[in-house]
């Protein structure tokens, strides 16, 4: 451009050597998805993979909840359309997507503007959903008396109130509660100094068999192999024994754990539309794991849609300080392992007694790129098969399978996981995921299991159950 | 440590499928990792090899040099005469033969066209005709070159597929038989905006559906033959959109064929597609019989050198936002062109973004296009230059790297676009680079 020449972009200039196209956009001040509805160039690959779309003709599927969506409500006299209540956030759009269009951050935003705008908030849809996506206050409270709880949850007369009045269904069975949590086991045990010790140990013991690893040699290695534990609310509060199994397992490769205080991943919050509530949560969890990631520790969780939510969607969602660095320093736990350890090598010659699994990828694994990886490792392990039962969904999506006007489609998404699980040769369920986990026993029947629970046993052979 | 393989092949689509494939039979652990979901599914799944010679593309031959070049019939003729470069003089006549006899082994009955070297002539969507090599098992009874008459049948809720202005098209083009368009309402209650695969899984698992006349429901197959039943006067065939079932086509069309006594074939449709979903499950069901290690969902962003920067040592596949390393003694690259994302372009220049091979290009950006848009666009042919081993090369025209082959969109020297040759390519380098690299990992 000349300097006599105002940067005016017409249509009619002669292209020459001289000519730059001029930014006709001025720099976003908030969050701006213009570039991801831009990217959409209408395939309709994501309505394909959608599985409510699939089992419900009255929604309109991502295409709409996401670049449609965005660009009909930059008019003023659009709402957010209230089908995006129906969306249950597997995320599987994004997987799809050829074109990069960020579909669940969309998907995240409207449902929180919808909820903030349009949702009343003396509503029993509201009230419920606010329990819901709370689950952790509520177990908190639940699991100081868990036999009580488990009780009363049980009895017909509170399911009937909460399927009538709150509309969660009475189809399921509410989780149990552990009679001691996770957390309480590990105070127990002697916290973080208590695992110190133990993977200095095992770092000692592995060490000898090369009969070279001085003290100084072992102290060093602390400073690599420290994780920080995001257990999140139902390992700690419903299955203490997939939490117990990550911390044996990582002792065991001479990992210090620490376990410190955290909040709800969020993730039922972002899909229930609570963007405050997961706000707050979300800040207190990357203050905490931002500290220990400076002081050199690795995040690990064990459930995928925790993961999945410090990976990917506090970026999208939140830019609190650290919120990268935490996302940037998280694993999920067997693939860290993977990462880090020669597994297979560990692996050769273990021999577990342990029934054959139908295994399940949860939508969340597959979108960090997991699938597969559990294969992998239980292939390595002598004496047990894992089956792969398809690409499905299983339909739960954490807490969307529980409302009452959402069981029905959710047990439809369900019904090709179901038989899958039944024509393979296992009768124990194997996933990551524990909605994934309540979906596959509610439509089976199977005990379901988690990896880590395998990869220990696999790794452990003097272990006593209680440490 | 990195997650190991033998064989790391970078792309989900027909290249990067056939190589793993390919790697397979020669190597053991051959991983395949795709960014996002196959593209098969954005694809015709028709098979192309060569439609049209490349310097007398569909574009040229308007231009009025008094040659109006019509389809070839016989591709591999054509084949010895393309220029230096071109992805079929790279791997040579005989390969590509090969690679479809590959291809042919894999697909079994679900696809047709094998029992000659001659091009088939395909109704598309549009109503023009494709030369295309091989063709699904459900589009065969529409061959352009069968002189039955036809019936095309397409649905109110699917304006992307006009029959009788499709049929229109194809009268204007001279086929050699009577064809006729009809336009009737897919039974049922579908949204105006209904998926592709709703369609598709209705007559699938035959699902029960509104009849529309008071009469209750029925099953939808029946009620779609009965739908069109009135529409057909003597025609011989019916070409339907290609939404007739996803994973029981041949069940449903010949379904349809006894109700109403007449043919019934597919007209392939854009994305997402049928014909290509079926193909990837044909695919990627056969990378799970062969062992292959599959990974999708996350993209592969950089690599590391090793050995004086002559061999890929491993590369980094971003899990949102780690760079987690993946190491293989070889690795194929298949991860599309321009469209796929495996070439980008800026004003600065044109790149392959994980390796950064070399991708020539002219300097001037201007020379990139040419104004007329259907005219002989440079850019089309933008892509990385390889050896005969198909190595890319760099701008001294040496190989990159010694562990590093390129097959499929990635691949300059040639237009898919203009030539139809898609997928043939893919197929042929694919089909070379995957077994070099598998012969390679077993010295």
């Amino acid at each position: 451009m000349s300097d006599s020449e105002p940067d005016r972009p017409t249509d009619d200039h002669v292209p020459d050597d001289e000519f730059e196209p001029v930014q006709v956009f001025p720099d976003a001040e908030e969050m701006d998805l213009r570039p991801g509805a831009d990217n959409c160039y209408k395939c309709s690959t994501c309505d394909t993979n959608c599985p409510v779309a699939e089992v419900d003709d009255e929604f309109p599927g991502p295409k709409f909840q996401g670049p449609e969506q965005w660009r009909l409500k930059r008019g003023d006299d659009t709402d957010i359309d209230p089908s995006i209540t129906k969306c249950s956030n597997c995320m599987r759009c994004d997987h799809a997507c050829p074109s990069e269009v960020p579909l669940s951050q969309m998907h995240n935003t409207a449902r929180g503007e919808y909820v903030e705008e349009h949702l009343n908030k003396r509503s029993l849809e509201y009230v419920r959903n606010r329990i819901l996506s709370n689950y952790g206050t509520m177990a908190r409270i639940g699991s100081k008396v868990p036999r009580l709880t488990n009780f009363v949850m049980g009895l017909s007369v509170t399911k009937w109130v909460n399927d009538r009045v709150l509309g969660i269904t009475s189809e399921r069975e509410f989780p149990k509660f552990a009679t001691e949590t996770f957390r309480e086991w590990w105070d127990e045990r002697g916290g973080a100094a208590a695992s110190r010790e133990r993977a200095r140990e095992a770092r000692a013991t592995s060490g000898s068999e090369s009969e070279s690893e001085s003290e100084s040699e072992n102290e060093r290695k602390s400073e690599d192999k420290r994780v920080a534990y995001f257990h999140g609310d139902y390992a700690n509060y419903n299955t203490p024994e997939v939490a117990k199994a990550m911390v044996r397992v990582f002792e065991t490769f001479g990992y210090e754990v620490c376990v410190p205080d955290q909040r709800c991943s969020g993730t039922p919050m972002f899909a229930n539309g609570m963007l405050d509530d997961a706000r707050r949560a979300a800040r207190f969890n990357v203050d905490t794991f931002r500290e220990l990631v400076d002081d050199g520790y690795d995040v690990i969780c064990s459930c995928t849609s925790c993961s999945m939510a410090l990976r990917q969607e506090y970026p999208e969602l939140f830019d609190f300080e650290g919120t990268e660095t935490v996302a940037a320093n998280t694993y999920d736990a067997l693939e860290y392992l993977r990462i880090h350890e020669d597994l297979e090598a560990e692996l050769a010659g273990s021999d577990v007694d342990a029934p054959d699994f139908a295994y399940h990828t949860p939508c969340h694994a597959r979108n960090q790129g997991l699938d597969g990886q559990t294969l992998e490792v239980v292939d390595a392990i002598g004496g047990v098969e894992a089956h792969d039962v398809g690409d499905s969904c299983s339909g739960i999506s954490g807490t969307y399978g529980w409302k009452t006007e959402h069981y029905e489609t959710s047990m439809a998404i369900g019904e090709e996981m179901f038989q899958h699980m039944d024509s393979a040769d296992a009768d124990t369920g194997l996933t990551e995921c524990p909605t994934c986990a309540m979906q596959m026993e509610h439509g089976t029947g199977y005990e379901i299991r988690h990896p880590l629970e395998v990869l220990e046993a696999a790794l452990s052979t003097d272990v006593s159950p209680d440490q | 440590m990195a997650i190991e393989d033998d064989v790391l092949v970078i792309g989900g689509g027909l290249a990067g499928v056939t190589a793993a494939l390919s790697a397979a039979e020669h190597g053991d652990r051959v991983r395949l990792i795709s960014y996002k979901q196959s593209t098969l599914r954005h694809a015709s799944g028709l098979i192309d090899v060569l439609g049209y010679a490349p310097d007398r593309g569909e574009g040229e031959s308007r231009e009025g040099d008094g040659r109006s070049e019509g389809p070839l019939s016989d591709p591999f003729d054509a084949i010895p005469d393309l220029p230096t470069g071109h992805p079929y003089e790279r791997v040579g006549l005989e390969r590509v033969r090969e690679a479809l006899l590959f291809f042919d082994a894999i697909v079994g009955d679900a696809y047709e066209g094998g029992h000659t070297p001659s091009n088939a002539l395909v109704p598309t969507v549009s109503g023009t005709v494709k030369p295309t090599a091989r063709y699904p098992a459900s589009v065969a009874p529409g061959l352009a070159s069968d002189a039955r008459s036809t019936l095309l049948v397409g649905f109110e809720t699917m304006p992307e597929f006009d029959a009788p202005l499709s049929a229109a098209h194809l009268r204007a083009a001279d086929v050699p038989f009577p064809v006729r368009g009809a336009t009737i309402s897919f039974p049922g209650e579908l949204r105006d905006d209904a998926k592709r695969t709703r369609y598709a899984h209705i007559l699938d698992w035959d699902e029960s559906v509104d009849t529309g006349t008071g009469a209750g429901s029925a099953p939808g197959r029946a009620v779609l033959a009965e739908t069109i039943r009135p529409h057909l006067e003597r025609e011989a065939r019916l070409g339907l959109p290609a939404v007739l079932g996803e994973e029981n086509t041949g069940v449903v069309r010949r379904d349809l064929e006894e109700r109403l006594g007449v043919d019934v074939f597919e007209i392939p449709m854009g994305p997402p597609s049928l014909p290509g979903m079926r193909l990837e499950d044909l695919l990627y069901g056969a990378l799970e019989e062969h062992g292959v290690r599959v990974t999708t969902g996350v993209p592969v962003v950089g690599c590391e050198a090793s050995d004086g920067g002559r061999r890929v040592d491993h590369v980094l596949v971003d899990r949102k936002g780690q760079e987690v390393p993946y190491r293989a003694d070889e690795y194929v690259l298949a991860t599309g062109g321009l469209v796929g994302k495996g070439v980008r372009s800026s004003r600065d220049g044109v790149t392959e973004p994980i390796f950064d091979c070399h991708v020539p290009h002219p300097e001037d950006r201007y020379d990139w296009f040419v104004d007329d848009a259907f005219g002989d666009q440079p850019f089309a042919r933008f892509g990385v230059a390889v050896d005969r081993e198909l190595r890319p090369l760099d701008a001294r025209e040496k190989p990159e790297f010694e562990n590093l082959r390129a097959a499929g969109g990635v691949l300059g020297g040639y237009d898919y676009a203009a030539e139809k040759s898609g997928s043939g390519v893919s197929l042929a380098t694919g089909y070379v680079a995957g077994r070099r690299a598998g012969k390679e990992v077993r010295r």
